[in-house]
């Protein structure tokens, strides 16, 4: 196979960042620890060019690369500006809680990097291998930041479930590539799409697209492959469940758009039906089983599952509206779970994790600005107006409704319902109960940069709210073309 | 100035106004309270606006604002008042000046969250009076319950947490049916535009369940039986300022909508349903009045009292049916919704005036329970004529505001049927029950105890709130003509809305 300097151009924004990342390894390496914060801030700008680079690096619209293998579509460069500034955000927000554990070592950040990197390869897939070469990529570094804080029992104990449950969906997903290519005998996302209506083999078909799902699922943390969730959310670092649970939907989506669509369109019947139940299920089990959590961090894990419900609820329609509709709700959901996570980054400190609800308790007494910006991501992530969340659940209803799925709109309201519950009960011992006797104080010394930007990505949520509508247009000709 | 973006400017000033108030702090209570103060007058100023800018010969949305909102869903940030959102605006921000004024001395903790509370609040709730866009709408409809769960979560009673939970819950849960019907209504339509949605033609069945989408938010605002209980515990646990706004303003929202939504959305479904709504209104005339006789709280009383008087406004609004559908009598028609309309904002004054009553009392002795007080007019002589005079007002006595609107809606249903008017009449020997014997218990008789004795009469600020309520009550109740003609274009508007028929 030839390849181009065009080609090189394409995926201008991924060899960058690979160079970049390599780099920042071999500068970390000759760095004392005390001048760790330069590799904090040079991994921030190499974020920050990246979204550069995607924005103006290349000639617009739509291009491949390396004979299909790797797409660049007005999707892919929304998805990655997204992944590089939730990532770029989570760098900011974690700076004082890996100070404080003395985690805040280079590996740290290189292996985010690998993991964004991963991400934004799986975003511009356009073949079955190099889709699991990018999800690979970003698995690997991903069990490594999970392991992270070595001399935590729970953080290990995170990893090994995550590793052992991500290689049993791999394997999965590999099984049904198998099959896709053994149907249609080519591994390129574009022919198997042209070649799925006519195949001799719809059954082989069928068979490795419920596997697909199945990758999928896990993926999103969707049930009922979430397992994982709780276990990781709870027991990784912080920063790192800030990271997991933001920049990899969207990277989760895409990878849903680049198989289901692209690849397996033809089947929409089959796994639009296959894809609602995974959502109902979420939304169920992600709403009942939070009520009850008295970890925050579990309870956002928790969270998060019936959120991709309602991502999915969009994602099921396989109509350009509901694509438009899931993809905004995964930048949505990406902002509201960097502020939350951020609240527990701010408020935990040496030798204290901010992790349980109770922790919360008085928040409105001891800080009632960083409890305003908790309460603002509490009643976006419930989907209340005036905030982003309700417009993003606006848009998955209509997408469900239009497309026929009515049911499964109430289902989802029902379940926003039950959701409220315990977002309204952080509000509620934020605002209304008085503090704990021992609770710290909030951190000594400000870390200014840190406040700022959660400031500003909580009161994103509140502005996002009044008015998205250019957010909104972008996502929805990013499909319409 | 007729140019200027009015409505905006009245649903802006105090919610940005909430911003300075709020950068007050904890450290600087006096000048939160005078800057809040200061935005509310301005607000209400900029109400008073709007009568001499307004034409009354029209039914057309006046004060019109358009700008692109969300585009890709055609949402829009549409503004428009008709003579009933003027009336309803009027009442929020004059309600507003008293709440502020009210809680002058009352709230101690945290008086700059209170204050910017409640003018984000104001400005939702005529954000609400005034969206010609469904999405609009639903926008301010639910952003309202934010401030009020804040409001009577931090300040509220002893179980204050599970009345604010039960409460968002419950209004919550009703309105995310009305966003899916809404949701339909677009998808059908191609715009949330309230105007092209009102003239949408929709088959009887599709009518139906978008009445009951509707019926179930606005029911549950309302507040209608059986979905009333909320009600009475957001409105014992709440401080005096979020009682006073529960009852006078955010209580018409709910029948607002139906104004806005059910009637002229889905007539023929209403029609077919109005039965239903009818019932339910009369077993809050006269079932919550029975309650209301039984109930040893004050807040509860008066409580369960704005159930049973809001089952005057739904009645009002749903006995039209009756009347222009089968008797084709359409100046009753016209007649009923007035008194509906006449007895919405009567409550709000008389709700308004009851509840800062009790929270005076409330304030010297810290207990609401009637048989804590007694005799009352001895001690405090002034606080038991506004009492006696609000009391009066909410057993509908002529020359007061209640009489007006309670006696239009009876003339109305008297026409459509006897035994209605017969039911409905009923509250007024079951209102002035259980609200003159509320009277008698309180301000008559023996001074209950010593500390009763000890009660001060009301100061200054008191009697300014009690007297600008008492001025409303009375103004309403000798001369309501300039408020029937404001809103009496729109009010046939709304009657020829309901008797075309959108089937087919």
């Amino acid at each position: 196979m030839m390849f181009s300097m065009n080609d090189l151009l394409v995926m201008l924004p991924e060899l960058y960042l690979t160079g970049a990342a390599c780099l920042l390894l071999l500068v970390d390496a000759f760095l004392r620890d005390d001048q760790r914060d330069a590799t904090h801030w040079m991994s921030i700008v190499v974020l920050l060019i990246g979204i550069y680079l995607v924005i103006f690096g290349q000639p617009p619209g739509t291009a491949t690369a390396f004979g299909g293998m790797f797409v660049r579509d007005p999707m892919a460069e929304i998805l990655k500006i997204f992944v590089l500034g939730a990532t770029a955000i989570v760098f900011v927000l974690s700076r004082p809680y890996l100070r404080d554990r003395g985690l805040m070592r280079g590996e740290f950040y290189t292996l985010m990097l690998f993991a964004v990197l991963g991400q934004m390869l799986l975003i511009s897939a356009g073949n079955l291998v190099s889709l699991y070469l990018g999800l690979e990529l970003y698995s690997l570094a991903a069990y490594a930041l999970i392991a992270f804080n070595r001399d935590s029992k729970l953080s290990s104990e995170a990893a090994i479930k995550y590793f052992v449950l991500s290689a049993l969906a791999s394997g999965l997903l590999l099984y049904g590539m198998s099959m896709l290519y053994g149907a249609t005998g080519s591994l390129s996302l574009a022919t198997i799409h042209s070649m799925a209506s006519t195949t001799n083999h719809p059954n082989l078909l069928r068979f490795g697209l419920v596997f697909l799902v199945i990758g999928i699922g896990f993926k999103f943390g969707a049930a009922p492959f979430h397992m994982w969730i709780p276990d990781v959310y709870e027991g990784a670092p912080t920063p790192v469940v800030a990271f997991i649970s933001s920049a990899p939907k969207l990277a989760a989506f895409a990878m849903a758009f680049r198989l289901l669509q692209e690849g397996m369109g033809s089947m929409a019947p089959d796994w639009r039906i296959m894809l609602a139940a995974i959502a109902v299920l979420s939304l169920a089990i992600g709403n009942i089983a939070a009520i009850a959590q008295t970890n925050l961090k579990r309870m956002l894990g928790y969270s998060t599952i019936s959120h991709m419900g309602f991502l999915l609820l969009g994602l099921t329609q396989g109509s350009e509206a509901g694509y438009a509709a899931a993809m905004y709700y995964g930048i949505c959901y990406a902002l509201m779970s960097t502020a939350s996570f951020g609240i527990i980054l701010l408020l935990a400190r040496a030798g204290f994790e901010c992790e349980m609800i109770d922790d919360l308790k008085g928040l409105n007494r001891r800080s009632p600005w960083f409890a305003g910006m908790m309460a603002l991501a509490m009643f976006s992530l419930a989907g209340v107006p005036p905030l982003f969340g309700f417009f993003a659940k606006v848009l998955v209803l209509k997408a469900a409704i239009d497309g026929g799925m009515l049911w499964l709109a109430i289902v989802a309201i029902v379940a926003a319902i039950v959701g409220l519950i315990y977002y309204l009960r952080v509000v509620k011992v934020m605002y209304f109960d008085a503090p704990q006797e021992d609770a710290p104080p909030l951190q000594a010394k400000p870390d200014f940069s840190m406040r700022w930007v959660l400031s500003a990505n909580a009161l994103a949520l509140l502005a996002l709210g009044f008015g998205s509508g250019p957010l909104l247009d972008w996502c929805q000709k990013a499909f319409t073309g | 100035m007729t140019d200027w973006p009015i409505l905006s400017l009245l649903i802006w000033v105090p919610v940005l106004g909430a911003v300075p108030v709020l950068a007050c702090g904890n450290a600087r209570p006096r000048l939160a309270r005078w800057l809040s103060l200061l935005v509310s007058v301005v607000a209400f100023a900029i109400s008073l606006y709007l009568i001499p800018g307004f034409n009354f010969d029209t039914s057309a949305m006046q004060f019109a604002e358009l700008h692109a909102w969300l585009p890709a869903i055609h949402a829009t940030y549409k503004l428009g008042a008709d003579g009933i959102s003027v009336a309803l605006i009027l009442l929020t921000t004059f309600t507003t000046v008293l709440v502020i004024g009210g809680a002058w001395e009352v709230i101690r903790d945290k008086v700059h969250q209170y204050m910017a509370a409640m003018l984000v609040l104001e400005g939702l709730m005529i954000g609400v009076f005034c969206a010609m866009d469904a999405l609009l709408f639903y926008f301010f409809f639910e952003a309202m319950l934010i401030p009020m769960f804040i409001i009577i979560g931090i300040w509220g009673g002893p179980r204050r947490v599970y009345a604010t939970l039960k409460f968002f819950i419950y209004t919550f849960l009703g309105s995310i049916f009305f966003l899916i019907g809404l949701i339909y209504l677009y998808l059908k339509a191609g715009t949330f535009d309230l105007q092209v949605l009102q003239a949408l033609p929709l088959s009887m069945h599709e009518q139906v369940w978008l009445f009951f989408a509707f019926l179930i938010a606005f029911a549950v605002k309302t507040p209608m039986v059986p979905v009333h209980t909320w009600l009475p515990d957001a409105h014992v646990e709440a401080p005096t300022g979020g009682s006073v706004i529960l009852a006078a303003i955010m209580l018409k929202v709910g029948t607002y909508g139906f104004v806005r939504f059910s009637l002229p959305i889905v007539p023929d479904a209403s029609q077919q349903l109005a039965w239903l709504v009818i019932v339910l209104s009369l077993v809050a005339i006269i079932y919550i009045g029975y309650v209301a006789l039984v109930q040893e709280d004050m807040k509860k009383l008066i409580a369960y009292s704005s159930v049973a008087h809001m089952g005057f406004v739904t009645l009002g609004l749903f006995i039209v049916f009756m009347l222009v559908r089968g008797l084709h009598d359409a100046q009753t028609a016209q007649l009923g919704v007035q008194g509906a309309v006449v007895q919405m904002i009567s409550h709000g004054f008389v709700s308004g005036a009851m509840f800062t009553c009790i929270g005076v009392m409330y304030d010297r002795l810290h207990t609401r329970l009637i048989k804590d007080y007694g005799g009352l007019a001895k001690v405090m002589p002034w606080f038991s004529a506004f009492v006696v005079l609000f009391a009066m007002a909410n057993c509908g006595l002529p020359g007061t505001s209640g009489f007006v609107g309670e006696f239009m809606v009876i003339l109305a249903s008297f026409k459509a049927n006897a035994w209605v008017a017969l039911c409905a009449a009923f509250t007024l020997i079951i209102g002035a029950g259980y609200t003159l014997w509320l009277v008698k218990r309180i301000i008559f008789g023996e001074v209950q105890s010593e500390a009763v004795s000890r009660m001060p009469d009301i100061n200054l600020r008191e009697a300014a709130v009690l007297g600008a309520f008492a001025l409303g009550v009375l103004a309403l109740g000798v001369w309501p003509g300039p408020l029937t003609h404001l809103m009496d274009a729109s009010v046939s508007h709304l009657v020829t809305q309901v008797t075309a028929t959108k089937v087919g």
